[in-house]
């Protein structure tokens, strides 16, 4: 194949060509790669957003590719302007048969509107025809009372945006089009077979205890019952009677508890804790007040708001161990996101939704 | 082919004759010893060819034997724990512990499904950690050598009782022990820190890392050293103790031309000694301290003046959010 004075010359002079192949090749490889990285930077990016002052190491880094991919269901979601009534606008009651009484005194045009976008958020396609008085009438009845309170009595939390101030919450917040809301929770019990105590609710790795080994009972415990979340003793040495009573295991269980926060909005610690100290209020971000308020606010939806409609709701809806109604939490709403559906106006165009009074609609100019 | 002049990995060409028995003095080593003597060219890549014999003796049978009923009880409780399904058992393995009992308990005995085992398999490890450390030093004496690993071995079951024992006591509940399981045991560390205001601001945890890193350090600076002149016959450290050869004073003055002072042959291995055995010991008295004499270490640091206090506003508002995502 080669010339022979070619295989001559490598026959009179040797040379091991595989040992230095390898160390170079594995020199040259490593070179080639940190001249790239350094050149092009590391192709997944990441984006860090700074969450507090120099020094304190507070920033959530996330990457790019999913900063820039926005929530796939904001297009999928369906909204349709108020259409202010005139002064002799028929009441959807005297004129509808069977109307829903709720929604009597709605115009015909917005009742109408309002029920067909209830169908397309909710994805059930019957819902509150007239003359049907099924299970998911009964629940929407409910249903349409508390987004209306949680638009007026809780619009600290739901309508947080420091960019546009008017975001709010509908049936799609939660829904998104499905029947049964994504990420909603049931009471799971022990998880451990043969167990008691602190031994039978962690060590598992499942959804609730979003897949470490901490306790999987953190959001029945702080989210439907209303246990201490805070674990800490706020003076260097605290007597005995006054300590917080808070062990090993509540530590867990407020750990677990904090895991389902950061997983819900993708965040970390530091979105709203100074980690250094993270009981410490004076050290805590502008996140912390809101989501503490979320807190309650949840805790007000499960108590008041499902659990009391849990014998509406027909078995195969209910929980799997304890026959509970679905619940919610953060993930409900927030998705994986700081906002839900990131802070896009649920609101403004139905004011039907934004309060328990009189709906206010902007009159055209 | 280019290929290294050494073969091994870590030590010289194996050279072999027939097993080393060992030593047999009045203490009736000899008789002791069990276990057919045998070569293994992969033992002898990572120490010495040769393996066994053994000098197991009453100590080392008890220590053997509550060890292992310690690992089989916190095994059978995992298993018990996924309902003795072997699949289920794999998969959730690094999930799975055996927890100390729940708080109310106090330092009662609990039933057997929320603690109690961890009670019984606690004692067995008890008697089998402490056994093994006793047939460190009565090996050690039939030796008539030091007891300098017997006591480094005692340093490091400081902070075993500390964790298991002590602390539980002075709290008052078995609760607070540490779980035996992978993820838990990493959970447990997390929360203890989180409980009592970042252990970060423990000086005794901070002085535990500094030994710890600085054991790291020394134990890279004596290795390469080491290596560096064992072709001067560095390796052979006792000889170059007491008869200094020239690997030993190459060794000793790479350092002083380096960093201006440089350790001894000897007092090398005192520096390492003591920098392994202070990192369990001064993390013992932080884990000891804590909950029991300090609750929370970081206002305790700023009270001190350990931590720096921060005055007025951090600014948080200035800071943006990205905008929903």
């Amino acid at each position: 194949m080669f010339p022979k004075w070619f295989d001559k010359w490598n026959r009179d002079n040797p040379r091991d060509l595989y040992g230095p192949a390898i160390l170079v090749g594995v020199a040259g490889g490593a070179v080639v790669v940190a001249a790239g990285l350094v050149s092009f930077g590391q192709p997944f990016a990441t984006e860090s957003m700074q969450t507090g002052p120099r020094g304190t190491g507070m920033h959530v880094t996330r990457f790019q590719s999913a900063v820039n991919t926005p929530d796939p269901t904001i297009a999928e979601y369906f909204t349709m302007a108020a259409v202010p009534p005139l002064d002799d606008a028929e009441r959807a009651g005297d004129v509808i048969e069977g109307a829903e009484p709720l929604l009597a005194d709605l115009s015909v045009e917005n009742y109408e509107r309002l029920i067909e976008a209830m169908r397309v958020w909710t994805g059930i396609p019957d819902l509150l025809t007239p003359g049907e008085e099924n299970y998911q009438t009964v629940v929407a009845r409910s249903m349409i009372q508390m987004t209306q309170e949680l638009n007026e009595g809780w619009g600290a939390h739901t309508n947080n945006n420091p960019d546009s101030g008017n975001v709010g919450v509908n049936c799609y917040t939660c829904h998104r089009g499905e029947q049964v809301p994504n990420n909603v929770w049931f009471k799971l019990g022990p998880v451990n077979a043969n167990a008691a105590g602190w031994s039978a609710n962690q060590n598992r790795a499942t959804v609730q205890s979003q897949f470490t080994a901490l306790p999987s009972d953190a959001l029945e415990k702080y989210l439907l019952e209303n246990n201490p979340i805070n674990v800490h003793d706020l003076d260097a040495r605290v007597p005995r009677d006054m300590a917080n009573p808070a062990t090993i295991q509540d530590t867990y269980r407020t750990y677990s508890l904090m895991n389902y926060f950061s997983n819900s909005l993708a965040v970390n610690c530091v979105f709203c804790h100074n980690s250094r100290a993270f009981y410490d209020p004076s050290q805590n971000t502008p996140q912390w007040a809101n989501a503490s308020l979320g807190i309650l606010m949840v805790q007000e939806i499960n108590n008041d708001w499902l659990v009391p409609i849990t014998d509406v709701f027909p078995e195969h809806r209910l929980g799997p161990v304890f026959g509970d109604v679905a619940k919610v939490a953060c993930a409900t709403c927030h998705q994986g996101y700081q906002q839900p559906l990131e802070g896009m106006d649920m609101i403004s165009d139905w004011p039907e939704l934004a309060t328990t009074g009189e709906p206010v609609y902007a009159t055209a100019d | 082919m280019y290929r290294p002049e050494y073969q091994n990995i870590f030590t010289q060409v194996q050279v072999r004759g027939a097993p080393e028995w060992g030593m047999d003095n009045e203490n009736q080593l000899m008789e002791e010893r069990i276990g057919k003597p045998g070569f293994s060219n992969l033992l002898g890549w990572l120490g010495n060819a040769q393996l066994g014999p053994l000098y197991l003796g009453w100590l080392g049978m008890i220590s053997l034997t509550t060890g292992l009923l310690w690992f089989v009880i916190v095994g059978l409780n995992m298993l018990s724990h996924v309902n003795w399904s072997i699949a289920e058992f794999i998969r959730q393995l690094f999930w799975l512990a055996l927890e100390p009992p729940s708080p109310e308990y106090g330092l009662r005995m609990p039933p057997l499904n929320d603690g109690g085992w961890y009670i019984i398999s606690s004692l067995f490890l008890l008697i089998s950690v402490m056994t093994w450390w006793a047939r460190s030093y009565a090996l050690a004496a039939h030796h008539k050598m030091g007891k300098h690993v017997a006591w480094a071995f005692l340093a490091a079951i400081w902070l075993f009782l500390v964790l298991g024992l002590f602390r539980p006591i002075l709290m008052g509940s078995w609760s607070e022990a540490v779980p035996y399981g992978i993820f838990p045991h990493l959970d447990w560390t997390t929360a203890f820190s989180i409980r009592y205001g970042n252990l970060y601001y423990n000086p005794f945890h901070a002085l535990s890392i500094v030994f710890l890193y600085g054991s790291v350090l020394l134990f890279a600076m004596h290795g390469a050293t080491i290596l560096a002149v064992s072709r001067f016959g560095g390796d052979r450290e006792l000889e170059q103790i007491y008869d200094r050869g020239t690997a030993s004073e190459r060794a000793a003055l790479f350092w002083r031309w380096t960093m201006g002072f440089n350790a001894t042959m000897e007092g090398i291995h005192r520096w390492a000694w003591w920098f392994a055995v202070l990192t369990p010991i001064t993390g013992g008295i932080g884990i000891l301290l804590t909950g029991t004499v300090v609750d929370n270490w970081y206002i305790w640091a700023v009270e001190r003046g350990f931590a720096p206090p921060y005055d007025g506003a951090y600014g948080y508002e200035a800071y943006q959010t990205m905008g929903g995502q």
